[in-house]
């Protein structure tokens, strides 16, 4: 900002605004993993004591671990293949010239703003015809079209910031594609693809519509969390929630830290 | 007859060519290929059921319009439809209002590393699970909850709070929040700062800069967020189930109790249908008017 610049309002205004925002953002988790840990059944601010018996319970149940299973395989085999197609389209799109590109891209782009309850009724309805319905390759299937479109952002926004004459430089001086891939484009990618790996798994391990609509009998454990949420008060919710907050938030975290250390270092060379 | 030097050129050109061809589709076309399998064949499919027929609970192709005929027949389809819509217009408008003072902080208060480190916070709750966050709404603004006790703490009643529209709004701020930051920031952070300084020279008072300089120059980042704020609300049900207390029939609701129901499938695809055309006239035209020329 130019240092003369004078706001509108107050900077405390602003800073005000958010701190708001924050609190709205982060009270529901900060107030799960509160109650995780509460002796009482029902979760009031009159708090009786402290007690971990509802971790004991949710890992001690079976069906609970069953959805933990699930979805732990869900979200790591998406992550994979959703990556891997991820970066081919965003390295196509870099690299070649091609008939439709544009129309690729927008196919690419297109699936986070389809409703996802209008998505996993369709997807339902198609699975239910080859034969795949109710099972988790069903699930992983449908959960690559969601998380795909982030891991090429991710991996195409990183690519933007090679130099593409050094890939074509290395092939003149007779390199394979293979080879300048490997050596060139790869490795300055890694931090992107990494990134990409972590937040589909994210995507995928929070998915719950369509999970719920063609996964069958096979429950994630956000479906599990769902047909809770149908029942009573129940305070494992908690658990599961804090439970799985720690595992998205801790991959969002170091996809981010990866990301930012990628853009600071970018920063200070500008600098230099 | 050809040249001995161009015979041997040509088949290794060729090979060359054919190479390059197959390396091309090999990075081209996996990612297109898997959404055309599973995106643009399950919806056409969804497009097909819509015009097909139930009889005694069997889904029959057919070529018919008789479920589009009693879908848009339906007063209380179009009560939901309406309701629908505006419930989501108003919550993305009153997200973007609430976002903007953060986005704006961001921007302009933040140095550019804390503005980085700030973001990547904001953006985190995104990916975490949406449904534990509504159930803590629920702890928070049902009666005895939290908000409650700290009113009645306060002195006064403590109502419950849920089964409201504020209710509904904090779930649909809940999940868009997170994008709408992310777009106001970088619309805002990408304002071109000479522009700014300008008008600070030619004596421009400090909220003429932000009416007339900053919110014109990030107004289509702005609009984007509003129109993704509008998209997740629009297509949310678990706000409306378990905020809203069921009290707000919504279309994504319609959907799945069609469904669930009486496996009423081409009437569902039909509503599903109606949704996607509004989704896509409203972003169509909020996307036209983002980038409209000035003037």
């Amino acid at each position: 900002m130019p240092p003369h610049l004078k706001h509108a309002m107050p900077k405390a205004f602003w800073i005000a605004g958010l701190a708001v925002v924050f609190l709205l953002l982060y009270a529901p988790i900060l107030s799960a993993v509160l109650f995780s840990f509460s002796a009482d059944r029902f979760p009031s601010l009159n708090m009786s004591g402290f007690s971990t018996q509802w971790y004991a319970q949710v890992l001690t149940d079976r069906a609970m671990l069953e959805a933990l299973w699930n979805s732990l395989t869900v979200a790591g085999i998406t992550a994979l293949i959703a990556t891997t197609l991820g970066f081919a389209a965003a390295y196509a799109d870099y690299r070649f010239r091609f008939f439709g590109q544009k129309a690729v891209l927008a196919l690419a782009l297109l699936p986070p703003t389809v409703p996802l309850v209008i998505l996993g009724l369709a997807m339902l309805a198609f699975f239910s015809r080859i034969g795949i319905a109710g099972t988790l390759t069903a699930v992983v299937a449908a959960h690559v079209v969601i998380a795909a479109p982030f891991a090429m952002a991710v991996c195409r926004l990183r690519l933007a910031q090679l130099d593409e004459t050094l890939e074509t430089a290395a092939q003149n001086l007779g390199a394979q594609p293979s080879s300048a891939l490997i050596r060139i484009v790869l490795p300055h990618t890694l931090p992107a693809i990494l990134a990409a790996f972590l937040i589909t798994f994210a995507v995928s391990f929070d998915e719950y519509v369509i999970a719920w609509f063609t996964g069958g009998l096979n429950q994630t454990i956000p479906v599990a969390v769902l047909n809770t949420l149908q029942g009573q008060v129940d305070p494992t919710i908690h658990v599961i929630g804090t439970l799985s907050f720690s595992v998205t938030l801790t991959l969002v975290l170091i996809a981010l830290a990866v990301v930012l250390s990628q853009s600071g270092g970018a920063m200070s060379k500008e600098e230099t | 007859m050809t040249s001995p030097a161009i015979a041997a050129r040509t088949p290794a050109r060729r090979f060359h060519f054919l190479f390059n061809r197959a390396w091309q589709a090999l990075w081209v076309l996996p990612l297109p290929a898997w959404l055309l399998l599973f995106f643009a064949v399950p919806l056409g499919l969804l497009v097909a059921i819509s015009f097909w027929s139930v009889a005694n609970y069997r889904l029959t192709p057919d070529a018919t319009l008789s479920a589009w005929r009693y879908v848009l027949g339906l007063d209380f389809l179009w009560a939901s439809f309406w309701r629908s819509y505006g419930l989501a217009m108003a919550s993305a408008v009153a997200v973007s209002l609430l976002a903007f003072p953060a986005s704006y902080a961001m921007a302009f208060v933040a140095a550019p590393r804390q503005r980085l480190i700030l973001l990547g916070l904001a953006i985190a709750p995104f990916f975490t699970s949406y449904l534990v966050r509504i159930y803590s709404w629920q702890v928070f603004l049902a009666e005895g909850g939290v908000i409650s006790s700290i009113v009645q703490a306060l002195g006064g009643k403590g109502e419950s709070l849920l089964n409201t529209y504020f209710a509904l709004f904090l779930g649909h701020a809940t999940l868009a929040l997170p994008v709408v930051l992310i777009l106001q920031t970088i619309a805002l952070a990408n304002v071109d700062r000479t522009g700014i300084s300008a008008a600070a020279n030619l004596g421009a008072r400090p909220g003429a800069i932000l009416l007339r300089v900053i919110l014109p120059a990030a107004r289509p980042g702005l609009t984007l967020g509003l129109l993704f704020a509008f998209l997740l609300s629009y297509a949310e049900f678990v706000s409306a189930a378990y905020l809203g207390g069921g009290a707000f029939q919504t279309l994504p609701i319609l959907v799945t109790d069609l469904v669930r129901a009486g496996q009423q499938w081409p009437r569902a695809a039909v509503v599903s249908l109606l949704m996607i055309a509004s989704l896509l006239a409203t972003a169509f035209v909020t996307v036209l008017w983002a980038y409209r020329e000035k003037g």
